[in-house]
């Protein structure tokens, strides 16, 4: 199902600047990653879809919904968690989740419900009766989240859920997106500049670089075809590179290794025997799976 | 080991209950404001200074009241007691105004609310609301309780009680005059800054430091000078109202025949000030 589709979204600022470019792209449902870097205009993507800014041309659906004109109607739907501070400090977080939960439109008793369930979801207990104030960043961020998904949306828009968390509290939180988009059935899209953690966690990925489209697809289809086996030899690594291109394999040496891309497994047993065949003492022979990563940077490298 | 004991996690549940329109939201806006304008649900320390305002005023209305049902005459009446605690109301503006608004802005939340079908229209709407509600019962009460007791001790029977009725009710149109000129003047500055303090100095002085122009104008030769020079403050510009309604002469200000001009200038402050502050919002809420 497609829940986000845009036609050539483009958005540019009243000095002059533009933050994105012609971005055509259809999003399936699951949790998927939107990467770029600093001012690539990830935000600016996100604040179009809530309406809250409106594109200078072209067009954005979410669930099929235009935000600019029902504007409301998509606003229910989605749960929003900014980048920044956004917190106030001298309230609890069950009274401050409570009352953004009735400004979605819950009715009172629901929303307190609601509330406590959404803390309770974030891993927020008894603390949640504290003033928000005295919490610490781990325990901030889990409020934002707990405050986008209190009216039970259909998509969370989470921007840079990570942001200022140590490493124990990124891994926490990156689990906490996954199960919600895998157990709780809410399709997320993450925004980060870190590729690294998005890769872990996300079904499809949305590379933006400034404000055009690097490359949208599934993870999955963007790893699949990257196998690639690193090959190391003690001495006569340039003979077999020699004996593996006649062999009809595309070799690119990377210092003493060699890596060689493998379509099936019986490439695999191919490499071997001519490794045998030179008598060559074999060093290593491992499989890497490309990270995602590594896709951009070549993509990059092609495009200059 | 008993069954009840045991949490069982059920996982996460979808909301299948109504969701309700704008109207609700602004409701709920609104009533957080009030609640907010009053410390409730907040810490102890910022119910202290709105509840220490309103005992006081409501102090002062009750040895009022005591002295009528003794003597039969009041100290002040309705309007009277709106002039004589305007001060009190000042600073009880000063200090709830950015509450309600500064702090919204400081925090950052405002984008967690605009992002939700919360319009900016709907967020000045509530908080004008919350704080003219706020204003108007800290006069509004003290006021009943006056009518209270000078119903009670009527010597005329039923025709007593409709008198006091025929006063408490302008009295309380009155005290909403008041509230609505100083909610639209200190809500509008409070939105200028996310610092609290700036903006309540910034409301304390627009409302004092403009007192001095009106006993300058009042020093002119001119006799048009002296009738207009209550248009300066918002406080005399309020009195000038009283006076032209009520052909009070016990304000100290001669106002002449000018009387609709401060009416005039009252609508046009009060709707100019609502006007800036949702075009300030139109402006915050596209973030």
């Amino acid at each position: 199902m497609t829940i986000i589709a845009t036609q050539a979204l483009t958005k540019t600022y009243g000095g002059g600047v533009t933050a994105l470019a012609d971005l055509t792209v259809e999003v399936d449902a699951g949790v998927i990653g939107l990467v770029g870097a600093n001012g690539a205009g990830k935000s600016t993507f996100i604040k179009i879809m809530l309406g809250l800014i409106a594109p200078s041309s072209g067009g954005v659906r979410v669930f099929d919904i235009d935000p600019v004109a029902e504007t409301d109607k998509v606003r229910a739907r989605v749960g929003y968690m900014p980048e920044n501070d956004c917190l106030p400090p001298d309230v609890s977080a069950s009274e401050f989740v409570t009352h953004v939960g009735r400004l979605s439109g819950l009715p009172k008793t629901a929303a307190r419900e609601r509330a406590s369930e959404a803390l309770r979801h974030v891993g927020l207990y008894e603390e949640r009766y504290r003033q928000i104030g005295g919490y610490s960043t781990g325990m901030k961020q889990r409020v934002k989240l707990a405050q986008a998904l209190v009216h039970d949306p259909d998509l969370l828009l989470l921007d840079e859920p990570t942001n200022g968390l140590d490493p124990a509290g990124r891994d926490a939180m990156l689990t906490l997106v996954h199960r919600i988009g895998s157990e709780f059935g809410i399709s997320v899209v993450v925004c980060s500049h870190l590729l690294g953690e998005v890769e872990r966690i996300c079904d499809s990925l949305i590379a933006i670089e400034g404000g055009r489209l690097l490359r949208a697809d599934r993870i999955s289809s963007m790893t699949a075809a990257s196998d690639v086996l690193a090959v190391e030899v003690s001495e006569g690594t340039d003979e077999l590179a020699a004996a593996l291109r006649e062999l009809g394999f595309q070799v690119t040496p990377e210092g003493r290794l060699l890596l060689v891309p493998l379509e099936s497994d019986a490439g695999y047993d191919r490499i071997l025997q001519a490794v045998a065949e030179l008598d060559l003492p074999l060093h290593r022979l491992d499989q890497r799976r490309h990270r995602v990563a590594e896709l951009f940077t070549t993509k990059e490298t092609a495009d200059v | 080991m008993s069954e009840a004991g045991v949490i069982h996690d059920i996982g996460y549940q979808r909301y299948q209950g109504p969701r309700l329109g704008r109207s609700a939201v602004l409701g709920a806006m609104y009533v957080h404001g009030l609640r907010a304008a009053y410390g409730l649900g907040r810490t102890a320390k910022s119910k202290i200074f709105p509840w220490g305002v309103a005992g006081i005023i409501l102090l002062v209305a009750v040895i009022n009241a005591g002295v009528r049902s003794q003597t039969g005459t009041w100290l002040f009446d309705y309007y009277a007691i709106d002039d004589r605690m305007s001060i009190l109301a000042i600073f009880f503006a000063a200090v709830v105004a950015p509450e309600l608004v500064s702090r919204d802005m400081r925090s950052g939340v405002l984008q967690l609310y605009f992002s939700r079908p919360l319009r900016a229209a709907d967020y000045v709407m509530a908080k004008v609301a919350a704080l003219v509600t706020a204003i108007w019962l800290l006069f509004g009460v003290p006021q009943f309780v006056m009518f209270l007791v000078g119903a009670f001790t009527t010597k005329t029977g039923m025709k007593g009680v409709w008198h006091e009725l025929g006063q408490l009710i302008p009295g309380w149109g009155y005290s909403l005059l008041w509230a609505l000129l100083f909610a639209s003047i200190s809500l509008l500055i409070s939105s200028l800054t996310g610092k609290r303090a700036f903006a309540a100095g910034g409301i304390v002085a627009l409302f004092l430091m403009t007192t001095p122009i009106v006993g300058v104008l009042n020093l002119l030769p001119s006799e048009t000078a002296h009738h207009l020079s209550g248009l300066a403050s918002p406080i005399t510009l309020i009195s000038g109202i009283e006076i032209w309604l009520r052909s009070n002469t016990q304000l100290g200000l001669d106002i002449g025949d000018t009387g609709p001009v401060y009416a005039i200038e009252a609508f046009c402050v009060i709707a100019a000030c609502l006007l800036l502050l949702l075009a300030r919002y139109r402006k915050v809420a596209s973030l």
